[in-house]
């Protein structure tokens, strides 16, 4: 996995294990790999890992069950998850358009004539 | 405190390398120990693995000054190679077994496959890579609470570098150690670090956490206002 050299790679974790359960690649109940093989996985330091695996339990995303490891929690709502990230994604999307000095109106315009000739 | 380093100062032939150095670290991190060349950062390395004594300035590792105690708290990788030619890499874990008494040897064999190297093959037919992942096996059988690994990415193939850094990632054991790395190879091993400290003329320019860092700048862009 490649990162983002200006973004907290602990959240970058976070996102990617989001995305995959919204994929379904990682289903509810699932058992998450453990922190050190997803650090050698990722090339990235154990505590970076601690600290994504922390908070994706505070926020009820995964459970730590003592002496078996994470998982995927099986309450997850998929939909919710998928809300979060298309939020964020917009969010990111509608700075860069912003930045580039276009008004709302022109987003908008701009935005129905990409999905009208469908995007890839 | 793993390491205190307090006001340390070291000259080579009327060169300084060390300008007083001060820098405390505790267990449960990895370190980038970043700088242009000569900028001290072999000097430091050797200097708390004790194998040159500094002109003045202390420093402690786990409360006790370097010397002859703390090298067993200390696992030094070299930059350079320690190797006999004609020697096969069990020869060389015996050695190391023979030099210090807390070498794991079941360790060492799980180690060596992990980094791909096998007991028979004989030193003389090492690449570059080969050479530093079997320092790196060396260097991790030994259970130290300080790891000082002295530019173990230069000069090798991708692949080998990728194996190191993944290894490094897996075997770092958070509740007990501290590994300080120095390295030019920044971009491809900043995803290991807790911390860096960016040294310039034997003392430090900038030290902070990376994940903070990246809130706000790069690990890139921090170097271009530093150092150009």
């Amino acid at each position: 996995m490649e990162f983002n050299p200006e973004r907290p790679i602990y959240l970058q974790i976070i996102d990617e294990i989001k995305k995959r359960i919204v994929r379904g690649d990682l289903k509810p109940g699932e058992k998450l790999p453990s922190q050190r093989e997803l650090a050698a996985i990722m090339s990235v330091n154990p505590n970076t890992v601690q600290r994504a695996y922390r908070e994706l339990e505070d926020t009820k995303i995964a459970e730590t069950l003592r002496g078996q490891g994470t998982f995927v929690s099986s309450t997850i709502s998929i939909k919710e998850l998928q809300k979060d990230l298309a939020e964020r994604a917009l969010g990111e999307f509608l700075t860069e358009m912003s930045e580039l000095g276009l008004s709302h109106s022109e987003i908008k315009e701009l935005l129905e004539k990409a999905l009208e000739k469908g995007v890839e | 405190m793993l390491l205190t380093a307090t006001d340390v100062t070291k000259t080579y032939f009327g060169k300084p390398a060390l300008r007083g150095f001060s820098y405390e670290l505790d267990r449960g991190k990895i370190i980038g120990l970043l700088g242009p060349n000569g900028s001290g950062k072999s000097t430091l390395l050797k200097a708390i693995a004790g194998l040159i004594p500094v002109d003045s300035g202390k420093i402690l590792v786990d409360g006790q000054k370097v010397g002859v105690r703390t090298k067993n708290q200390v696992a030094y990788l070299p930059e350079i190679d320690p190797f006999y030619q004609s020697h096969r890499v069990i020869d060389v874990l015996n050695f190391y077994k023979s030099c210090f008494k807390d070498f794991d040897t079941q360790r060492a064999e799980a180690l060596l496959e992990e980094l791909a190297l096998e007991r028979n093959q004989v030193i003389r037919s090492f690449s570059k890579g080969m050479r530093v992942r079997l320092k790196l096996v060396l260097t991790l059988s030994r259970r130290a609470p300080l790891l000082l690994l002295d530019e173990p990415l230069s000069g090798i193939d991708p692949l080998s570098r990728d194996t190191i850094i993944k290894a490094i990632a897996r075997e770092f054991d958070p509740a007990n150690q501290s590994i300080i790395l120095s390295t030019h190879e920044v971009f491809e091993s900043e995803g290991l670090f807790d911390e860096v400290v960016l040294l310039e003329k034997g003392q430090i320019k900038w030290q902070g956490h990376m994940e903070s860092l990246r809130e706000s700048s790069s690990l890139k862009r921090l170097l271009e206002e530093v150092y150009l």
